[in-house]
């Protein structure tokens, strides 16, 4: 059937070594693609028949891990999630995402992304440190609280966005709009009580005012977690707390115990993870 | 807040490499650039005011200089460049603020967001601002 069998397609592919290669550059290789075929299955190919010392990061191969962010054909995609065929054309472009160091070939160094993200708390902060520290139980939320935040919560940490930012494309001080989303996230979940310090974390310069809703992280971004609504959103609640109009409420309350039919399967709480502290 | 360097950084050329993508990245990149240009124009203004402190001939000079046909087209493009920097700003402001974005949502394909939700807002402002412009341009080169 004419249009529907395998076809040859080139593969350009941005290679570099730090510590060997001076400058990156560019190789081409022609592999037979297939209907339903994706960006990562024609690395594969090209690997195993051309470039066997091409490197790249994957491990799920359906868009949950958010290992394969890549720059395809000019755009942060992953490459798992990207079939050859909505391309177009007969050559696919892929170079590792920039906005990052790169590792080697097309693996980005999301490092310093993952270090903003951590300074910015991405877990529940409660008053009480004896809770935070030794949590008792279930947190008490209603699904209409759930909501408030859900939507950033599906962020996979691929870091398309952060590559397709213009600010940080020109601004090393700026957070970006994964942390940033995320530490909205934990912002508007009612168990929280972390915004103001994690306003104290952002006060530095590089926080959500360097946003100036360019649009493109929520464009790219493969789950739908749109960056730039909860950057926004994140700047509506600065602006009443700094009016002072910001509803003081303490994180949820810890959920009753249970009574009546026992729980079962639980023996016991599993053991704790060891701390710095031991 | 600092962070580790990004070598693989796109620069200047992130902010104008958005030609398969919305068209909010124009208006942010024109949103920057006019920004510059006003800037640019506050510091020329300033010196060619600043001749009237060395007496009327100095003044009289610049006043030769600026006006020109050319330096009209000048003070034209940096009307236009006000009323979309001022229009965009307030479109941004608002946005900032919370509006027209939208409640978080339930991400199901394929996925509606901000972008679009506010697209109307931002078409709108593009439009008072041409607007603002034309009308400029009429008592600049009709009118005056």
């Amino acid at each position: 059937m004419a249009g529907t069998g395998p076809r040859r397609v080139t593969f350009r592919l941005r290679r570099f070594e730090p510590g060997t290669d001076r400058e990156p550059r560019w190789e081409e290789h022609r592999v037979e693609v297939s209907p339903g075929m994706t960006v990562l299955d024609g690395l594969w190919k090209v690997k195993e028949l051309h470039a066997p010392s091409l490197a790249w990061r994957s491990s799920c191969r359906m868009g949950i891990c958010g290992s394969c962010g890549m720059l395809i054909n000019g755009r942060p995609r992953l490459a798992c999630n990207t079939q050859v065929a909505e391309l177009g054309g007969d050559v696919v472009t892929v170079a590792a995402l920039p906005n990052f160091g790169t590792v080697k070939d097309l693996v980005p160094d999301l490092g310093s992304m993952f270090e903003t993200h951590r300074d910015l708390m991405p877990y529940l902060l409660r008053d009480d440190p004896a809770e935070q520290d030794d949590p008792t139980r279930e947190y008490r939320q209603t699904p209409g609280e759930l909501e408030r935040y859900l939507q950033f919560s599906y962020c996979i940490k691929c870091g398309c966005c952060m590559a397709a930012c213009p600010t940080v494309a020109t601004d090393p001080h700026y957070a970006g709009p994964m942390p940033l989303g995320q530490a909205q996230r934990y912002n508007s979940d009612s168990r929280d009580g972390g915004f103001r310090r994690r306003r104290e974390t952002l006060s530095g310069g590089g926080g959500p005012w360097r946003c100036h809703f360019a649009g493109e992280c929520s464009q790219v971004c493969p789950k739908g977690v749109d960056p730039a609504k909860a950057i926004q959103l994140m700047k509506r609640d600065l602006v009443v707390d700094l009016l002072r109009l910001r509803r003081r409420r303490p994180p949820a309350p810890v959920a009753d115990e249970p009574h009546g039919t026992p729980r079962e399967g639980i023996a016991a709480p599993p053991p704790r993870t060891a701390t710095a502290e031991g | 807040m600092e962070s580790r360097a990004r070598p693989n950084r796109l620069g200047v050329l992130g902010w104008v490499g958005g030609g398969r993508w919305g068209f909010e990245r124009y208006l942010y990149t024109l949103h920057r650039l006019t920004g510059l240009g006003l800037v640019a124009y506050f510091v020329m203004h300033i010196f060619v005011t600043s001749a009237r402190a060395l007496g009327p001939e100095s003044w009289e000079q610049a006043m030769d200089v600026v006006s020109g046909p050319l330096f009209a087209v000048g003070e034209y493009l940096v009307f236009a460049a006000f009323a979309f920097h001022a229009v965009n700003g307030i479109r941004l402001a608002l946005i900032e603020l919370g509006f027209a974005v939208g409640r978080p949502i339930e991400p199901v394909y394929p996925y509606a967001t901000s972008v679009g939700r506010q697209r109307r807002l931002a078409r709108a402002a593009l439009m008072v601002a041409a607007v603002i412009a034309l009308w400029g341009g009429l008592d600049f080169f009709v009118l005056a």
